[in-house]
């Protein structure tokens, strides 16, 4: 799927270097010619937008890297510091504590994207697993993060996650000690969490670069989920086209980022965190940040922690396997109305799951939660599977251009297509 | 599109219906009342009076126990209380601060503050410990202590308080607002309406007539209250006012920018057919 027309530079310059480095030829194919599916809806801008954020994460703690000391007595003082009395820390700070949720926003609408549209069957099952590595490195990356204000619920956070390694059976202990540097979470903690936190960031570029790249091997799945088959009719160029509609998506995006930043900044910080850590006073009630909330909901739901830790890290590894547990030919959730359903129960699912990981436990809570558990995993491994075996679907468009023209013009996409 | 909002609605209203199944456990402890602020909303800046009147409330009333790790110099802030450089160098020489190094002969020693330093610890209570052994629980910093207190606001309206125009983000001067009002059992300085459990360590810390204000506002509880909260609301964020100004620009250039981007983007996809 290369795109019709190839770079040519026009200066003797430009020859002269394409002939030893030809980047120039790669950026244009890939960010110019690179033909784009012209049915694309407005969630298929979540790619740039996010492309976008970690950029701004990366610049935005760079700078707060220059003022920022990881150490267990100063931290916290450090980043008072940067809130009263670094020129513009306040913003830079709130752009990156704002930033980090912004990021998982998105990243969760891209993935639901994902799913509704299919976009995992082949041939992009390694373009889905890349994404899958990118988002348990930017979970690590957030949580690593929120440790370091060394704030309360930092050191109650890191303590919970951390204790979880202890779970495992005979090396658990050790594992956890290893990670902590000591026999709890302390300074050595802190000082590894601030250089890995640096360190995943990039680690998250790479795996973007291999991302991007297996995108542009495979070519993009689009809301009607068929093939392109003529690059003429079914693409337009990604410069102007794809270029122009991701600026105006990445720009309402960054008016919602902007809201948070100047206009309800703490929101979404917890209070306990503008309260120095402590070993020895613990939060009454100790909550991760929103975007692993699901999550926590799940471990907390089962009552044996080795259980509970298994259940969370797979209700995050099975993704990984969609490819595999979809067995539906169909892509698209436009065509398949069974599927619809379960996938807007899902979504229900992992958002109730969200909003109990939130809220204290009581036998409502943990019942309620173990429900959801089992939504969130019977779609995953049982209703996805048998769907692709017995659902009905609707009859695919003959071809993305026909789609286009269904939607535009009725009349004429009854008659049959001319040319294919 | 019909289906899409069915399940929203099925959703919502499962998550209705569990709030009001946890409401009813904490029912017995009331939630701070919002009140309303000079800093609240899109175009809040705080109230130079106000936050003057509430530094006298915390000097003269809770700085007997609580610290406040912010530098005298803060106070020039124009945008918080506004104090004069001299005004504040005066202030600062009214204290004793212990010098950061020893003098020529080793000694640790006293000296009269200069705006550059952090206001020192009450003088009963140098560290946390001292205040704990003898308060019971040490009294939290309050350079940050309106950003540390917020309470559950629950579903939905949890939603709403992030929404333009009816923004919530002043819990914590509500909370402090509500804790100083909260002493309404007569002969139990510690019971308070709003702190969980009713049992609060600190004793009731002030009432009517306790302090004199010199601009003629009422010496009451009510006043009080609301001044201190809104001083403390500035001191554990002093660049509010700074960042809602760049705030409204940034939010102005962008929606312009988008509304260009949006035509720019008719206009090339208009080509196709």
């Amino acid at each position: 799927m290369s795109g019709s027309p190839t770079y040519v530079p026009k200066s003797a310059l430009g020859r002269w270097f394409e002939s030893r480095l030809p980047i120039m030829g790669l950026v244009h194919s890939s960010f110019v010619a690179f033909p784009v599916p012209r049915n694309l809806n407005y969630l298929w801008t979540f790619g740039a937008i996010l492309a976008f954020m970690l950029g701004a994460q990366i610049v935005t703690g760079i700078i707060l890297a220059m003022h920022y000391v990881p150490s267990a007595t100063l931290a916290f003082a450090s980043v008072e510091h940067i809130m009263r009395d670094v020129n513009y820390g306040w913003l830079i700070r709130y752009l990156h504590t704002n930033g980090a949720s912004m990021f998982f926003l998105a990243v969760y609408i891209h993935m639901f994207r994902g799913i509704y549209y299919g976009s995992y069957k082949a041939p992009r099952e390694v373009l889905w697993i890349l994404g899958v590595i990118i988002y348990l490195l930017m979970m690590a990356t957030a949580f690593m993060g929120y440790v370091l204000p060394w704030g309360s619920m930092s050191f109650a956070g890191a303590t919970v996650i951390t204790n979880l390694f202890t779970a495992i059976p005979l090396v658990g202990t050790g594992v956890a000690h290893w990670l902590w540097g000591g026999y709890a979470v302390g300074d050595p903690t802190l000082n590894r969490f601030f250089s890995l936190h640096y360190l995943l960031p990039f680690m998250i570029v790479g795996v973007v670069i291999l991302h991007v790249w297996a995108l542009h091997v495979a070519g993009q799945n689009n809301p009607d989920g068929v093939e392109v088959q003529n690059v003429e009719r079914d693409t337009v160029a990604f410069t102007p086209y794809a270029t122009i509609k991701d600026l105006f998506g990445v720009s309402i995006f960054l008016i919602l980022y902007a809201w948070f930043v100047f206009y309800i900044p703490t929101y979404l910080l917890d209070a306990d965190n503008s309260v120095p850590a402590n070993p020895l006073v613990t939060p009454a009630h100790i909550v991760p940040e929103w975007y692993l909330l699901p999550f926590y909901a799940i471990l907390r739901a089962i009552p044996n922690k080795l259980v509970g830790v298994v259940a969370l890290a797979a209700a995050i590894i099975l993704l990984a396997f969609l490819p595999w547990l979809d067995t539906s030919k169909v892509k698209s959730g436009k065509y398949r109305p069974a599927f619809r359903i379960f996938f807007w129960l899902f979504v229900v699912c992992c958002v109730g799951l969200g909003y109990l990981g939130s809220q204290e436990v009581s036998d409502t809570t943990t019942w309620i939660a173990r429900i959801l558990a089992i939504g969130y995993f019977g779609f995953l491994v049982v209703a996805l599977p048998v769907l692709g075996l017995i659902e009905r679907t609707k009859p695919l468009p003959a071809s993305i251009a026909d789609a286009v023209l269904a939607k535009t013009k009725p009349a004429e996409a009854a008659a049959p297509p001319a040319s294919r | 599109m019909i289906r899409l909002t069915t399940n929203f609605l099925a959703a919502a209203l499962m998550a209705a219906g569990m709030t009001v199944a946890f409401a009813q456990d904490d029912a017995e402890q009331p939630k701070p009342e919002r009140q309303s602020w000079s800093f609240s909303g899109l175009f809040g800046v705080y109230d130079q009076a106000q936050l003057q009147r509430g530094f006298q409330v915390y000097k003269e009333v809770c700085s007997n126990c609580h610290k406040l790790s912010i530098p005298f110099r803060a106070l020039e802030d124009p945008n918080g209380p506004g104090y004069s450089v001299d005004q504040v160098k005066a202030l600062a020489a009214s204290y004793q601060v212990t010098n950061d190094e020893p003098n020529d002969k080793g000694e640790i020693f006293k000296r009269p503050g200069t705006p550059a330093d952090d206001f020192p610890p009450p003088e009963s209570f140098p560290n946390d410990q001292a205040a704990a052994a003898a308060l019971g629980k040490a009294p939290p910093d309050m350079a940050e202590l309106a950003e540390a207190r917020k309470y559950e606001r629950g579903f939905p309206w949890f939603i709403f308080d992030a929404l333009p125009f009816d923004q919530y983000q002043e819990m914590g001067a509500d909370y402090i607002y509500a804790i100083l009002n909260g002493y309404t059992k007569s002969g139990d300085p510690q019971w308070n309406l709003y702190y969980p459990g009713h049992r609060i360590a600190m004793p009731q810390p002030i009432v009517d007539g306790a302090v004199n204000y010199s601009d003629g506002t009422p010496p009451k509880l009510d006043n009080y209250a609301r001044d201190v909260a809104a001083f403390l609301t500035w001191a554990s964020e002093p660049t509010l006012a700074e960042r809602k100004k760049i705030g409204l620009r940034v939010m102005i250039f962008l929606i312009v920018l988008a509304t260009l981007l949006y035509f720019t983007k008719k206009r090339v996809w208009s080509g196709l057919h």
